[in-house]
């Protein structure tokens, strides 16, 4: 096995392992056969809307993209685990888990085109927009969690990261505030093994990043990023102990970035071997849940049809309405600069006026 | 009325607000049992209780992101920044990201925070304790900054940033803390926030400047009055971003000259802009260069040294002298 293999100081949790066995049964999820199919449904309908994504990125017809292909299992079974009540505070790849809990699918895309409907998130949609600053969600999801604690909300905030931002100091504030005040925070890092070019060996001398959990007071657990059935039983503790009151959860998943880190010009090749991606591949979380699927006769050839059709179809529609949506004007992006626009403000805004005339 | 210190009157603030409106949170490092190192929510805790009043972990980029969530969800954070020194540490919060929310998200989510910090020199602080570092806030669009000159102006003024609907930099000044006393109303009131007031009516000159430099301003005033019999205006800023364009130029109007004084480092500050506003505005209106009264290009300096680095009375006087005669 490759050094990128988990280590099994902590031991990490799997529920099905490469070719789809149950590793013991009493680790499977408490869910309907209709649940597990979901389950399938969105990693593949995922998977799908990431290829369209890349091409269409290649061709121009989408802005800023962050591959996902790999970390369906992490991003899907994390998701699942929750209600549409909790709250998510995602980092720039972690889009696919705030559209599934309710971030529009068009206006995904118009945040990757730089439209500022793209990030208009609808009333009642518990996520934030996708964080660049990597650490800063892990202060703020903090603060979220601190306001269900504070009005006794039966609520959990959960915060997406990465084995990179585990190294920043907002990693490590975030959880020790939560800590200190038992929140119901959950935060998910997806060690997808390299920070752009830099590997997890690189980022920090701690094997196993769930450890980092132990300096702030919180449970730190890992899992098999790649067995969807995995992430989601431990998600789905980490939920229900920060609801009882029982404090934060570090959810270590290791997983893989099949693709470039972005569409804007990374080349895996520069940093990772081949044999290490054909390594993850072999251990693919679609492939793999399909397998358990079968063995349990809840999965066949017309669902797949189903999810193929759907996905083609909606994504398409969704980046066909992100097209039509209205252009931005400079008024409109200024007035939501404060709750009552400056007078300094609208004076500047006569004279950008003035500037269109000049051109 | 209660004669009250600037410290009682933003102690008087704080609970007002805390008294008025559930929302309201007031959190920091050491704001909880021991009331603030200043004494600034002295007794607060222990009347309004620990969900609502506590202690933070020294780490100030988890109370600003403390702040960040909890205005998300509803709250009204006022959150303390034991120094302005130690802000750095809270900026990316602060600026990348509170100040920004309305606009990234188009409306959907705001930030309606109050940052609470002590600054200012002439107290004998550590390093990193006094240095004026406003300009780095007043250059980010999202977040209004606010810097009271006295007790009666810092309750009025606390208490609107805490009910604005953006996130407030609220700037208290150490030197006026318990340097003097003045009538604060016991109950509720607000002032404008993005208004300057005029607090010295004359008609040679135009003296701008905000926080303690008010007072500095306001002698240096009266030392011009008696050795030259000249009439000096004095504003006070109070909100240095937005800035109130207007009190300004109405002024410059009537004065036809200027002198703005800040206690920051000299380049790309408030008193910039002051004079880039009034070129912009009032150019015609004026009979001679605007000047500026500022300490020089460095960092804060050394306890030993702050007098001289500070600008004085007598440095304003020889500006207005200057700018009179230009």
């Amino acid at each position: 096995m490759s050094v990128h293999a988990p280590v099994r100081e902590l031991g990490y949790l799997r529920v099905i392992d490469e070719e789809g066995q149950v590793t013991d049964s009493s680790l499977l999820p408490d869910i309907t056969e209709g649940h597990f199919k979901q389950l399938m449904e969105r990693m593949l309908f995922t998977r799908l809307w990431d290829e369209r994504a890349i091409k269409w990125t290649r061709q121009g017809k989408l802005g800023f993209y962050a591959p996902v292909a790999g970390q369906e299992a992490a991003m899907i079974g994390s998701e699942a685990a929750l209600t549409m009540d909790d709250f998510i505070l995602p980092s720039y790849r972690d889009v696919p888990q705030a559209v599934w809990h309710g971030w529009p699918l068009y206006q995904a895309f118009l945040y990757s085109l730089g439209h500022q409907h793209g990030n208009q998130i609808p009333e009642g949609v518990n996520v934030l927009p996708p964080q660049i600053i990597i650490g800063a969600q892990i202060v703020q999801a903090a603060g979220v969690a601190m306001a269900f604690a504070l009005r006794k909300e039966k609520r959990v905030a959960l915060a997406y990261i990465g084995d990179g931002g585990t190294s920043q100091g907002d990693f490590y504030e975030g959880m020790n505030v939560a800590g200190v005040y038992r929140l119901p925070l959950i935060v998910l890092v997806q060690n997808n093994q390299f920070a752009i070019s830099v590997p997890v060996e690189k980022q920090t001398a701690v094997k196993e990043l769930a450890k980092k959990a132990e300096a702030s007071g919180m449970e730190g657990i890992r899992v098999d990023g790649m067995d969807v059935l995995a992430v989601y039983q431990a998600v789905q503790g980490a939920v229900q102990k920060a609801k009882a009151g029982e404090g934060p959860t570090l959810i270590e998943a290791l997983t893989f970035r099949y693709g470039p880190h972005t569409m804007s010009g990374d080349d895996p090749k520069r940093y990772r071997t081949k044999e290490l991606e054909e390594d993850w591949r072999a251990r693919d979380p679609i492939i793999r849940y399909r397998k358990f699927l079968h063995t349990k006769g809840w999965w066949t050839e017309e669902d797949e049809r189903k999810v193929e059709t759907k996905a083609k179809d909606e994504v398409q529609a969704a980046l066909d309405r992100a097209n039509q949506f209205p252009a931005m004007s400079m008024k409109a992006l200024a007035s939501h600069m404060y709750a009552k626009m400056p007078i300094e403000l609208a004076d500047q805004l006569i004279r950008q006026d003035t500037k269109k005339e000049v051109k | 009325m209660a004669q009250l210190t600037m410290i009682e009157a933003i102690r008087s603030a704080l609970s007002a607000a805390l008294e008025k409106d559930e929302r309201v949170l007031v959190f920091g490092e050491d704001v909880g049992q021991s009331g603030g190192v200043f004494r600034a929510t002295d007794g607060l805790m222990q009347r309004f209780g620990e969900a609502r009043v506590f202690d933070t972990p020294l780490a100030e980029s988890s109370i600003a992101g403390l702040a960040t969530g909890l205005s998300l969800q509803g709250f009204i954070p006022v959150a303390e920044i034991q120094f302005f020194g130690f802000v750095f540490e809270a900026m990316d919060e602060m600026i990348g990201q509170a100040a920004r929310m309305r606009f990234r998200t188009g409306g959907s989510f705001h930030c309606p925070i109050v940052y609470r910090t002590p600054f200012g020199g002439g107290v004998k602080t550590p390093e990193l304790h006094a240095d004026s570092l406003e300009g780095l806030f007043v250059q980010s669009p999202g977040i209004k900054v606010i810097v009271p000159s006295s007790p009666y102006e810092a309750k009025g003024l606390l208490l609107s940033a805490i009910f604005d609907e953006d996130p407030v930099l609220f700037l208290e000044h150490m030197k006026l803390y318990r340097s003097f006393r003045e009538e604060v109303p016991e109950d509720f009131y607000t002032l404008p926030l993005g208004e300057a007031k005029v607090v010295k009516a004359g008609k040679d000159l135009t003296l701008i400047s905000y926080g303690a430099m008010v007072r500095t301003a306001i002698k240096a005033a009266e030392i011009a009055a008696q050795e030259q019999g000249l009439s000096v205006e004095v504003i006070d800023l109070r909100t240095i971003s937005p800035i109130d364009t207007e009190t300004i130029v109405t002024s410059i109007r009537k004065t036809h000259r200027a002198v703005v004084l800040q206690e920051a480092q000299r380049s790309a500050g408030v008193a910039a802009e002051v004079i880039a506003r009034i070129n912009e505005e009032a150019i015609y209106d004026l009979e001679g260069p605007v000047l500026r009264v500022a300490p020089p290009d460095t960092v804060y300096p050394f306890t030993l040294f702050e007098k001289e680095w500070l600008p004085t009375e007598q440095l304003v006087v020889h500006q207005i002298n200057q700018a009179m005669h230009a």
